[in-house]
């Protein structure tokens, strides 16, 4: 971390959004993880998304569990809403707040333990109801905040700082979410915010759970030789498989971008991805091909990246729940609460 | 683009905008940092060691490095640099006893300077140290060239000179005061002297020849401008009358305004050919000038000298307009008509040139076609081997600082002449860095960017101020200012230092910088990089840093230096000190530094810091 906050001063040149903010608007504040961690990289990813996607911030709800990865929370947008929650449990106050109001944008932060340990039952559930969120898990093998502990997501044979070797096999959130009915599923590496901050912006516009398994090595427990989570482990093994491009709505496809390997997806506000395959015989609507593809890479020791899987069609948790349209704190008192009389209703249904 | 050469000096130096346009590249951010300390002897010592008059310029310096200061380039207004040198001035203790000394024992080599400018006298404050005899002929009564007879003392007090001339003068030189040099040829006859440094200024003011400019009745109440401030400065000159029209609007004509309504006059305007933002004038010279109610009236260009009765009643003017292009040229003018302004007397504020009469043409010292001298800009020797130039003599009138670095230079010809040595085979300007990393997270700098804006310089009262003509106006910075200016230096001699074995690439640098100076991105040519920043490229008369290629991705680090507030951030954040913070010292070459193969006595350091 630095010691000094971030000062106000600017670049007197930064371009401005449609709401006539900076970059530098969407910033939160200062940082106390370890200089270098890949989870502030992450931060930065998030906040030149929100900006470029002309955000209001107060329509960003910021949700965690707990783990270094959990607090960047507070490191970006300081004019959203947050809930930093206790660990593992940021999807049961996501499904409580997004029943709420469905008009915000909602950010999930997790880790690798806060997800695949502590958490894993409830990152299941989020999944399956298909809650209309964006979850990052910030993947980097290892316990953060309790000092280095190997994660579920520790690779067999990686070593840890000192040297023993993780002996039990992975959990990969990605494969866990194409089984589980992920309908938006993605990795990417901090290191690369070409391809993760059009990542982010669609997780955000897709209509559901949009997962992005982000690998983030943590320069202090697993930077080290030996670790499969090293920032120069991942850059020698990640392979991109679909990229991403997110167009804005004011923007017209280009012939180059129409044609080939490209393939437009329609969000359900209009807006348009435009996926890039990198590997011609890819399909990124095809779960059972997705789900073979990953499994014979990881197997080489490759980290596929990219929009690996997404379906804009399933039904959302609001589509199948019945949520209010309206949300919760506009809806007037009298149809809030049902009187007495209504009450007496709804009671004498259980009789 | 090819991987930044940071071993070639200049590179880092002109990260410090400062010091790169200061004349003299005086350490700026070294001395405002003494300041914040209290060290106000040492500031004024950091000072002097290369622009050799700190009171004198802490008042009245042209100031090239302000518009320079990067901090005008992150915010509205650069630092108050000079300002901030005459509080070092005003608080310093006796600095007498770290001042260099002559040696007893002469190196046997006698100088003649001409004028007691201050490019003269910077040669001989490098020289006497290292045992010549120095001479200087001045023609005035009294020592200090234009500072002492043009720049009037409401600016510049007597005082303030005549202490700062004294170091030097002290020093041992022979300064021989209403001495005017009529004949080179007769001082070169002497044989006394084995090199002589003409310091005598652009002492002729321009005049206007205009229909009644020589009509008898005229001619008392039409002035020279340097002449006049002159004979003020004497005290030959000690009213006006009541209206004034001064010619011109460069520096002299905000000194014959202010000067004017100190001696009586109440309607002063100075009348200006073109619009604002042409005017020669700086904009603070401008400002004072107006907040003593001087009216600046622009478009109008001098037709004739009005007479009346045998009495000039005013003058005559053509109404100019201007066509102006996208970037603010003039690129069509015409007259649209004429006025008339009434006035008692009209001062001629229009320039200067040099004239040399007392230089005769078969010395071997050669002029122009327009009768300047030929003067080498690097060694400032003419064309005769023992001749040297510098000041206003030299390439026509500039500024005091100006002036001082031609006598750095000079001084360093003249010593190698003497020594029998190539005057073209220098010293060159040398840097060293070291590192101000003091712990994980502590710097040996105050690297937390001050969000101040800059302090105002408190006035003597408008109405007590024309009292009479020494009431100097500015009063100087409070304590509080000080201190509160001195926090806005950015310290950009505290570098950012780039190893790109070390890098991992991991962005915390780029996500940190509050300015977006940082960009990894793969390499290209540079018109092409500049497309690609973070943040867009300013200036491209900025420079940008690019690393070797990175260990990882072979993408290079890329630094626009434009509008790096030098906060430390990015070294902060680096997990691997691939960045790191380190002060620049940058070592200018003076006459001392040279060998000195006939003296005895080894030459005295100047180093302070
Ligand atoms: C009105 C006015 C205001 C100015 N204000 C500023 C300002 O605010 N800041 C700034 O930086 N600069 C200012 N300048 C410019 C600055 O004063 C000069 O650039 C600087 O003084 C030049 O120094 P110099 O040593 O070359 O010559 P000068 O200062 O001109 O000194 C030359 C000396 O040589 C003497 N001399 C000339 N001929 C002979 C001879 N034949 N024999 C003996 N002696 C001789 C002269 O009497 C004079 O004393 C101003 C100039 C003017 C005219
Ligand atoms: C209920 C509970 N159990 C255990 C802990 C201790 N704990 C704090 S953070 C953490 C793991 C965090 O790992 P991860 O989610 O990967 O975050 P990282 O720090 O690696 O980003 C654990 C086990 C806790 N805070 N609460
Ligand atoms: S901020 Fe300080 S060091 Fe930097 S250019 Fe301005 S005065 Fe010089
Ligand atoms: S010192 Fe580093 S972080 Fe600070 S402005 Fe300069 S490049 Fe950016
Ligand atoms: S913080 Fe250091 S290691 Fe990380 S990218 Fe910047 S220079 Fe490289
Ligand atoms: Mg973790």
């Amino acid at each position: 971390m630095s010691f000094i906050a971030k000062p106000k001063i600017a670049h007197p040149g930064l371009p401005k959004n449609e709401l006539g903010l900076t970059r530098r608007d969407y910033e939160g504040s200062m940082s106390t993880l370890c200089a270098g961690c890949g989870h502030d990289s992450i931060t930065a990813a998030v906040i030149e998304a929100c900006w470029q996607m002309s955000m209001r911030p107060e329509q960003l709800v910021k949700l965690s569990g707990i783990g270094c990865s959990s607090k960047t929370t507070a490191y970006f947008v300081s004019g959203g809403h947050g809930f930093n929650s206790v660990h593992g449990r940021m999807p049961s106050i996501a499904t409580g707040a997004i029943a709420a109001n469905k008009d915000l944008h909602y950010i999930g932060v997790s880790g690798d333990g806060d997800t695949l340990s502590i958490g894993f039952g409830q990152f299941a559930h989020a999944m399956r109801r298909n809650l209309n969120m964006l979850y990052i898990v910030e993947n980097n093998g290892v316990y953060g905040l309790t000092k280095g502990q190997f994660s579920a997501s520790a690779d067999i044979g990686s070593k840890a700082k000192k040297g023993e070797e993780n002996l039990q096999p992975p959990i990969d959130p990605v494969l866990a979410a194409l089984t589980l009915g992920g309908t938006f599923v993605a990795r990417s590496f901090s290191g690369d915010k070409e391809q993760l901050v059009p990542l982010i912006i669609a997780g955000l516009k897709h209509r559901g759970f949009a997962l992005i398994d982000v690998l983030s090595p943590c320069v202090t427990f697993n930077d080290h030789e030996g670790s499969t989570k090293s920032y120069e482990f991942v850059r020698d093994h990640y392979d991109e498989v679909v990229h991403a491009d997110f167009v804005p709505p004011a923007r017209e496809i280009t012939a180059q971008y129409a044609q080939g390997d490209t393939m437009p997806v329609t969000m359900h506000d209009g807006s348009l991805i435009l996926l890039r395959k990198l590997d011609p015989s890819y399909d990124p609507r095809h779960r059972g091909q997705a789900f073979n593809y990953l499994r014979d890479k990881l197997a080489q020791n490759e980290f596929v990246t990219g929009l690996i899987y997404i379906d804009e069609k399933s039904p959302d948790f609001h589509e199948v729940s019945g949520t209010t349209a309206t949300p919760v704190n506009q809806l007037p008192f009298a149809k809030l609460t049902p009187g007495s009389k209504g009450l007496e209703k709804i009671l004498s249904r259980y009789r | 683009m090819q991987p930044t050469d940071t071993a070639n000096p200049d590179y880092y130096h002109r990260v410090v905008d400062c010091q790169w346009a200061c004349p003299a590249h005086t350490d700026v951010p070294e001395y405002i940092r003494l300041i914040a300390q209290g060290q106000f002897t040492a500031a004024y010592l950091v000072n002097r060691e290369s622009n050799v008059f700190p009171g004198i310029l802490g008042r009245v310096c042209d100031r090239p490095c302000e518009p320079a200061c990067r901090r005008g380039r992150v915010e509205a207004e650069p630092v108050a640099i000079c300002r901030l040198k005459r509080v070092a001035a005003d608080h310093r203790d006796d600095v007498r006893p770290y001042l260099p000394k002559a040696p007893a024992q002469k190196n046997g080599k006698r100088v003649a300077c001409i004028g007691a400018g201050p490019a003269s006298l910077t040669v001989a404050n490098d020289l006497m140290p290292l045992g010549y005899e120095v001479t200087i002929f001045e023609k005035w009564h009294t020592p200090g060239g234009l500072m002492r007879t043009n720049i009037p003392s409401f600016r510049l007090p007597e005082q303030v000179l005549a202490e700062e001339i004294g170091y030097i003068v002290d020093l041992g030189v022979d300064l021989r005061l209403g001495s005017p040099v009529t004949s080179m040829k007769q001082l070169l006859a002497t044989g006394e002297f084995d090199a002589i440094f003409v310091g005598s200024g652009a002492p002729k003011g321009k005049d206007l020849n205009l229909p009644g400019r020589h009509d008898p009745g005229a001619a008392a109440h039409i002035h020279i401008g340097i002449d006049w401030l002159e004979s003020v400065a004497f005290g030959h000159v000690k009213n006006i009358g009541r209206r004034v029209l001064i010619i011109g609007v460069g520096n002299t004509a905000m000194d014959c305004c202010r000067s004017s309504l100190r001696l009586g006059a109440d309607d002063v305007k100075v009348m200006a050919r073109k619009p604002r933002g042409f005017f020669k004038a700086s904009e603070w010279e401008l400002e004072d000038a107006e907040a003593e109610n001087v009216e600046i009236v622009v478009n109008h260009a001098p037709k004739s000298f009005v007479i009346e009765d045998g009495r000039l009643t005013g003058m005559q003017f053509d109404v100019m307009e201007y066509d102006l292009d996208a970037k603010g040229r003039i690129v069509a003018e015409r007259t649209i008509g004429e006025k008339f302004f009434a006035c008692d007397d009209v001062i001629l504020a229009i320039g200067q040139e040099n004239a040399f009469p007392w230089i005769e043409n078969d010395l071997g010292v050669e002029f122009d076609q327009w009768h300047v001298p030929k003067v080498n800009a690097a060694t400032f020797q003419s064309t005769r081997p023992d001749v040297f130039f510098g000041g206003d003599a030299a390439f026509g009138p500039k500024n005091i600082i100006w002036a001082v670095e031609h006598g750095h230079q000079a001084a360093i010809s003249i010593h190698k002449h003497c020594q029998d040595q190539d005057v073209t085979q220098r010293l060159p300007r040398m840097l060293n860095l070291s590192s101000r990393k003091m712990g994980l997270h502590e710097w040996a700098y105050k690297n937390d960017y001050n969000p101040l804006e800059r302090r105002l310089m408190p006035h003597v009262d408008l109405k007590e101020r024309f009292k009479k003509i020494n009431i100097e106006v500015e009063l100087g910075f409070t304590a509080e200012q000080a201190a509160a200016e001195v926090q806005r230096c950015l310290n950009c001699d505290v570098q950012t230092v780039f190893d790109a074995r070390l890098c991992i690439e991991c962005d915390a640098c780029i996500d940190i910088c509050p300015v977006d100076c940082l960009t990894m991105t793969p390499n290209g040519d540079e018109a092409e990089l500049r497309q690609r920043l973070k943040a867009p490229s300013l200036r491209a008369t900025q420079p940008l840093f690019v690393s070797a290629p990175l260990q990882h991705t072979a993408r290079v680090m890329v630094k626009d230096e434009d509008v790096c507030v030098h906060c430390g951030l990015c070294a902060e954040r680096c997990p691997t000190a691939a960045w790191d913070m380190q002060k620049s010292k940058i070592r200018i070459p003076y006459a001392s530094d040279e060998t000195t193969p006939c003296s005895t006595q080894p030459a005295q350091t100047r180093r302070t810091a």
